[in-house]
This record gives structure tokens, C-alpha cells and sequence, in this order.
């Protein structure tokens, strides 16, 4: 039998569409767009991977999207103008952002705020961390495709922004906190009410436990996926539950002096020597019990007292440079502040945790696999405006 | 009383410690160690010499400051454009044009400042250099502090202060193409040019502390009674 031309060409043809598509399949890898607009983003970070069929080989986030320039903006506020900017930094813990820069601005003014204030700071402190890491714990099922926790999330996060509502008068941005002590003292009755919710905070933390992490599927894909060693965390600085998923024993609440009330409490510093997807997850709940437990025990050493310090009504904050950071729900958020005796600060640099701690991202997604690079982005757990500020 | 008080690495530290990690460095980096300066029971700053930058990361590495906390840049001059809420009415003022460094001095109008943190000790160390006038480009730590790189990035971006040894200098907020530094005084806040900041009326006194001790300590924000 001979071929015919046509036959000939044929096969000459489908041989090599066989030779390209192999060619193609082993040598040119694919680009994979995750985000700005991706649910697993939390806002709009992009990240870039580049695959080799389902692995990763190269990613690189891409942020800036939401850059607000706070740090330019309070080159021109006063200083208590400032806490309004930096409110809306972490969104979802917006009183812990206040804080460490109201301290630094105390520390150079030299005073501290009574000890009433000081405690009712460390309460609030601890409530936005539970509305944070509550939220990031309800969303760490969606992104695995189980739905329910979100929304148990969504329901008992509200009792906390309840009491964040009446204490302040802001859901989201209370702007309480003042160079001295606070705006207000908490209003009536207020304190049973939180003890009702933290405890609602507790339940739900045990359902999410049951939910979530004794999941077979759950562990399956948070178990040994994107581990992050301990001197890698430390050298990209990566702080809060990361570094301590990674077994480094560090919390500024307890490894530093500060005029807050911590010491107030007993109560636990969680570490994991695991540093993958699972642990940091883990801490994060443990760290939701343990910030119930501060607060269950600060609602009852409240002391008496005025909860603003005698400061002059128009502050000015003399020149000196002052350093503060806090443990806020992401990680370590600090302040450097440089003042020359004005109104407002001559230059305030703000270190956000989200920002040191997706700068890991392009060492830890490398030769992962495609559906992991979504467990460990929110295992990282970053909030946009921490990230760019 | 805190419940990890027994496993606690080590007690909060001290300023004979900070003296120790000032000795420590010095004898390490010699005379490159410009200035120092221990915040009683605070805080401690450095100032190094601008070419042992990274002689002056590696130093610190060695002496166990393996926790990168942050790396920034800040500009010295006096922003020539005011804060932008002044009264329009008024008589305008001569701006202030002296550059005034602040702890542990400089020489020059830019300082590049990062922040180290011994997680053992329990301490961090903040560092100061000078950048050159003339050429502001330093010495890049990011092969030193994986951390160090997008932070170099930010204030490569921010202050135009280039980094030698830095892999990808690329911009993360601004277009490429983007002219000027914005956190440099003399960048203007355009919002602010266009339309005068309303905060003006904060610092107006009230009238019922319109007396001469008005912002002294006349009164309290909150009711303190």
C-alpha cells in the first residue's frame, strides 16, 4: 500500500502539531493572574505566579492598589488629628492601630494615662483583636469551599462591634483613643454586656474548632503546606501568629514594658514549631481564646478613676524621636515618630505588619501547587491596607 | 502576674545592656560607630558611618539582632510649603530652612534609619546614616534581611535614595514613569495647594479659654472631673 501525497501531508502535519504541543507542554510555562479583584485577596493585591503545569516556580505579589500615602498625610494633621489616619490602616482592629501611636506621642510628651484608661485601652486593645482574628477564622473556610463558618463569623463578630460601638460610638473607626487617656468612659451597664459576649466569643471559637480544624479535608490541606522555617520568618521580619507558627517565642504584649495592662492578666503566649499553614491558623484561634480571657479578667480590675490625664487642650508634642510598636491582630504594628515641637509630627514612618509579612510570599509560594497558593495567602492572613497604607 | 513569667527567655532589658550592645558594636565596626544614644530605660540609637552600612548589618547580625523590623528613609529639610492649614488671611511666615537633625545628629539632609530586634534579649537597636547629598545611594541590605528589600524598594520609590546590590529597584505604588519623591519635603501635598486644610478651626482657642494661658494647661480634653 502506498501513502498518497495527501495521506503523506497529513501525517506529516499531525506529527508535528505532536511535536509542538510537547514542546509546548515541557518548555513554556503559563501565567497565572491571582487577583486584584480575587475573594482570596482580601482587597486588591495581585499576585503573579508563574506555573509549570499545577506547580509554582516564581510569584511575586503585586501591591499597591489601595496606596493612601499616610505617612505623607500626617506630615500636615496635628497629632490627634493622626489617629484618624491611621485608623484605617487594619480595618478590621482599628483601635489597636491608635494605640501605639498615641503611646509614642505620650512617651515624648512624657505623661501616661491613668491607670482606668490604661486598662479600658487593653480591653478595647484585645476586642478588635477578637473582631479581627474572628473574622479571619470564619473566612478561612470559604476559602476552601466551606461556607458555614463565614457567616457564624459574620453573627458573633457583631456582638464584639456592638461593644466597640457603644463604648465609642464607631462600628469600624472609633478614633477613642487621645493623647492622655481615652474620649469617654464606658458607658452603663456595659461591662456585664461584654461579659455576655465574650463568652459568646468563646462558643463560637469552640464551634469553629469543630468546624474547622478537626476537618479531615481542612487538615489535609493546611498540614505541612508552606512551612516557613524560624530564621526565615525572623529575616523577612514576619510578626504576630506567622513568627509564632514558626516556633519563635515572641509577643510584644508580654517581651516589652508598656503603660497597658497585659501584665493584668494570666494568660498564654501560644507557639507552634510546626511553621506551616495549619499552625499559624491554630495560634490564631488559641490567640482568640487567650485575648477572651484577658478580657474576662480586665472587666473586673477596671480601677476608679478620671480616664484622661490633665493635658493642654492644644497639644504640642516636644521635639524628640520615639519608637513604639504593639502586638496588634496582624503582627507588630509600630509607630516612629519624629517630632520638632509643632502641632503635628515632622515625620511619622508607619511598619505594618501585612507588609513584612507578604514580603515572604515570593519565597514561600515557589514550588508549591496551585490550589495551595490560596490555603497558605490566607494562612499568611495580610489586610490590604496594612500592606500599603 | 503573668503565667509565662517562668519560661520567660530573659527579663526586660536594661541600659547596661544597651551599653553592652554599643561596646559590643564598636568593637566590631570601630570607628565607623559615629554617635549613639540610650533613652534612659527605653530605648538606643546608632549612627554609623554611611560606607559600613552593611558592615554595620552584618555586625549586628553576628551579635544576635536576627529580627528585621523595618527600613526607612527621612528627609531633613523643613517642608518648604507649611502644613498646609495656615489662615490665607494672614501675613504669610519665612518659612523655616535649617536642617536640624534629631538624635544622634548627621550631616546630611537625608538619614536612612532601620530598626533591628534582638528576639532573644529582649531589645532592639535603631540605625542611623548619613546619605550623600550629592549621590544618595547606599549600600543594600536585602541579601543580608531577606526583609530588607521591600523595604529598600519603598524608600527607593519614596526618597529616591538608590540601594548598590539591590536585585529589582522597581517601583510598588507609583507608576513607572512617575517624577519626584513624594515623601521628600520638598514634594507638595497637591490636595492640600488646591484646597486649604478645615482643620484650622482645631487650633483656634475657645472663647472661654480665650485668656493668655491658653495652650498651656488651661483645660483637658476629656472630663477628668
Amino acid at each position: 500500500m502506498t501513502l498518497t501525497d495527501r495521506q503523506q501531508l497529513s501525517y506529516i502535519a499531525s506529527q508535528a502539531a505532536d511535536a509542538r504541543l510537547n514542546v509546548e507542554l515541557e518548555t513554556e510555562g503559563m501565567t497565572l493572574n491571582i487577583g486584584p479583584q480575587h475573594p482570596a485577596t482580601h482587597g486588591t493585591l495581585r499576585i503573579i505566579c508563574r506555573l509549570d503545569g499545577e506547580q509554582v516556580i516564581w510569584a511575586e505579589p503585586s501591591a499597591g492598589y489601595m496606596h493612601r500615602g499616610y505617612e505623607k498625610l500626617t506630615e500636615v494633621r496635628t497629632f490627634p488629628q493622626v489617629t484618624t489616619l491611621v485608623n484605617r490602616i487594619d480595618w478590621l482592629g482599628s483601635f489597636a492601630n491608635e494605640v501605639p501611636f498615641i503611646l509614642a506621642a505620650e512617651k515624648l510628651m512624657e505623661i501616661e494615662a491613668p491607670p482606668r484608661a490604661q486598662v479600658i485601652r487593653t480591653i478595647l486593645f484585645e476586642l478588635s483583636r477578637i473582631a479581627n482574628v474572628s473574622l479571619f477564622l470564619g473566612d478561612l473556610g470559604v476559602q476552601m469551599g466551606a461556607v458555614t463558618p463565614v457567616f457564624l463569623a459574620f453573627r458573633d463578630r457583631e456582638y464584639v462591634l456592638n461593644l466597640i460601638e457603644s463604648a465609642t460610638g464607631g462600628r469600624f473607626h472609633p478614633n477613642f483613643d487621645r493623647i492622655g487617656g481615652l474620649k469617654d468612659d464606658l458607658p452603663k451597664g456595659w461591662i456585664d454586656e461584654a461579659r455576655q459576649s465574650v463568652k459568646k466569643l468563646m462558643q463560637f471559637c469552640d464551634t469553629i474548632e469543630d468546624l474547622l480544624f478537626g476537618n479531615e479535608i481542612f487538615q489535609s490541606r493546611m498540614r505541612g503546606i508552606g512551612v516557613i522555617p524560624a530564621e526565615v520568618a525572623k529575616d523577612y521580619g514576619l510578626s504576630g501568629p506567622n513568627l509564632r507558627a514558626s516556633g519563635v517565642d515572641w509577643d510584644l504584649r508580654r517581651d516589652q514594658e508598656l503603660p497597658m495592662a497585659w501584665d493584668k492578666a494570666d494568660w498564654k503566649v501560644w507557639t507552634h514549631p510546626d511553621g506551616d499553614s495549619w499552625a499559624r491558623c491554630w495560634i490564631r484561634l488559641q490567640e482568640t481564646r487567650e485575648s477572651c480571657k484577658i478580657v474576662e479578667q480586665l472587666l473586673d480590675q477596671i480601677p476608679a478613676g478620671p480616664v484622661m490625664t490633665k493635658v493642654p487642650r492644644i497639644i504640642k508634642v516636644p521635639a524628640g524621636e520615639a519608637w513604639v510598636s504593639t502586638e496588634n491582630p496582624l503582627g507588630e504594628m509600630g509607630y516612629y515618630v519624629v517630632s520638632k515641637g509643632d502641632l503635628g509630627p515632622f515625620r511619622v514612618k508607619i511598619r505594618s505588619a501585612s507588609f513584612n509579612n507578604i514580603s515572604v510570599v515570593p519565597w514561600v509560594l515557589k514550588g508549591v501547587y496551585v490550589p495551595d497558593v490560596i490555603t497558605i495567602l490566607a494562612s499568611l492572613y495580610f489586610i490590604l491596607g496594612d500592606i500599603d497604607r | 502576674m503573668t503565667a509565662e513569667a517562668d519560661d520567660a527567655p530573659a527579663a526586660l532589658p536594661g541600659d547596661g545592656l544597651r551599653e553592652g550592645i554599643v561596646d559590643d558594636l564598636r568593637a566590631r565596626i570601630g570607628d565607623s560607630l559615629v554617635d549613639s544614644h540610650i533613652a534612659p530605660n527605653d530605648d538606643l540609637w546608632v549612627r554609623v558611618a554611611t560606607a559600613s552600612w552593611r558592615e554595620t548589618g552584618e555586625a549586628l547580625k553576628a551579635a544576635g539582632f536576627t529580627y528585621f523590623c523595618f527600613l526607612s528613609a527621612i528627609d531633613w529639610m523643613p517642608s518648604p510649603y507649611g502644613k498646609g492649614e495656615d489662615d490665607p488671611d494672614a501675613e504669610p511666615v519665612e518659612p523655616d530652612t535649617e536642617i536640624k537633625q534629631g538624635v544622634t545628629g548627621g550631616e546630611t539632609r537625608l538619614q536612612l534609619l532601620a530598626r533591628l530586634t534582638d528576639l532573644d534579649r529582649h531589645v532592639g537597636v535603631t540605625i542611623k546614616a548619613d546619605v550623600p547629598d550629592d549621590a544618595a545611594v547606599m549600600d543594600s541590605w536585602s541579601t543580608l534581611y531577606a526583609g530588607a528589600n521591600w523595604h529598600e524598594r519603598e524608600c527607593h520609590e519614596m526618597f529616591g535614595i538608590g540601594f548598590n546590590g539591590h536585585p529589582d529597584l522597581r517601583n510598588m505604588y507609583l507608576p513607572t514613569d512617575f517624577e519626584g519623591y513624594p515623601l521628600r519635603k520638598d514634594f507638595p501635598l497637591l490636595a492640600r495647594m488646591v484646597k486649604p486644610w478645615p482643620g484650622i478651626v482645631d487650633v483656634e482657642p475657645m472663647p472661654a479659654d480665650d485668656e493668655d494661658d491658653a495652650d498651656a494647661d488651661a483645660g483637658t480634653d476629656g472630663d477628668a472631673t
